[in-house]
């Protein structure tokens, strides 16, 4: 049983005073996928523990009378952070990939910057419905295939997760921090493609 | 991975929150940063105090969650009083993306990419 009444535990370095805006990265896959090895791979903290609730009936969120029920649902996940600069600080989520925690996605991708998708070739069908979700939503994501010893032919894995052909899908060691930060520095690149696409529209819609 | 707190008493919670089920700022995102405007009170709810105490600079919902152990529905009920008496003020930067907004602007694209190739 945890005490909220003891002090916080310090965890690395405090954000500098002038932080005043956050951005967020969402991980989603199946459990052992690699989610938390991906973010303490390129985190600047331990990645902290924590967890959302909500109530089956599919209300708010933020409906605590769920918390006092036996139909609440509670789902953990873990994040960690890379500062910026002196204004702004970058947040990575591990989320969980099976479909009934959807609605921790939906809070997480809501005003993301993008998602990665972590891929186990042994159990690719986790991965499945957040693809669905982000595609849904119109949050950019790229694919990242974590290795576990089975090399799969990229081509092979595109075809089972049924991706279109703009979403980047790459090979990836999270345990590595050259080959985490090269996902991110993938996402990133992607959702730079996706403005330079859309920007003509805009100047002839505006 | 820490225990949940799937097993912990629900009183417990309901005692932190008042028993109070909504009200929570709906503008509090998990990663809106909260900072403290003022030292905790003597008497003050322990959980408010801890919130007051953590966030002297500016701090994550999300973190705050982390540290204080309980899951991010209560700590935006808990950051909403603050909030409400201004003893917490949250940093709301430019709008972050939406639906109809979907990408982030190519100035934060490009500080991320840099600092990611930093890293
Ligand atoms: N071979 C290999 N093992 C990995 C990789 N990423 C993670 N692992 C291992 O897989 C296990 C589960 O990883 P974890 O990050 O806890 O998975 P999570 O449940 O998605 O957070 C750990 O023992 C990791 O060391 C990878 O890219 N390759
Ligand atoms: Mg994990």
């Amino acid at each position: 049983m945890h005490s909220t009444t003891s002090e916080p535990e310090p965890n690395g370095v405090a954000l500098p005073p002038t932080a005043s805006r956050a951005l967020k990265i969402a991980v989603v896959g199946g459990f052992g996928v690699g989610k938390t090895t991906l973010v303490r791979s390129v985190s600047e903290i331990r990645p902290l523990d924590t967890e959302e609730t909500m109530t089956r009936a599919g209300g708010g969120v933020d409906d605590l009378a769920g918390v006092e029920d036996k139909r609440s649902t509670t789902v953990a996940f873990d994040f960690g952070r890379i500062t910026l600069d002196a204004t702004s600080v970058l947040y990575l989520f591990g989320a969980p990939g099976q479909e009934r925690f959807w609605f921790l996605w939906d809070r997480l991708f809501t005003g993301s910057l993008g998602a990665v998708v972590l891929v186990d070739t042994r159990r690719i069908e986790h991965s499945w419905y957040a693809i669905d979700r982000l595609e849904q939503q119109g949050t950019p994501f790229v694919v990242a295939h974590n290795d576990f010893g089975v090399e799969h032919d990229l081509e092979d894995v595109r075809a089972a997760l049924d991706l279109d052909a703009g979403v980047p899908l790459i090979r990836c060691d999270a345990r590595e921090r050259a080959s985490a930060k090269q996902v991110l520095i993938t996402l990133v690149q992607h959702v730079q493609a996706l403005v330079a696409a859309s920007a003509p529209t805009q100047r002839s819609a505006t | 991975m820490t225990r949940s707190h799937r097993d912990e008493s629900p009183d417990r919670l309901h005692v932190i929150t008042g028993g109070r089920s909504r009200g929570a700022d709906d503008a509090l995102d998990a990663v809106t940063l909260v900072v403290a405007e003022s030292a905790p009170a003597p008497g003050m709810q322990s959980e408010h105090a801890a919130i007051l105490r953590l966030c002297r600079t500016p701090t994550a919902v999300v973190e705050v969650a982390a540290h204080l152990r309980l899951p991010v529905t209560v700590v935006r009920i808990l950051l909403t009083d603050l909030i409400d008496t201004g003893q917490v003020t949250a940093r709301h930067p430019a709008p972050a993306p939406s639906q109809s907004h979907p990408f982030a602007s190519p100035d934060v694209l490009e500080k991320v990419l840099v600092a990611l190739h930093n890293l």
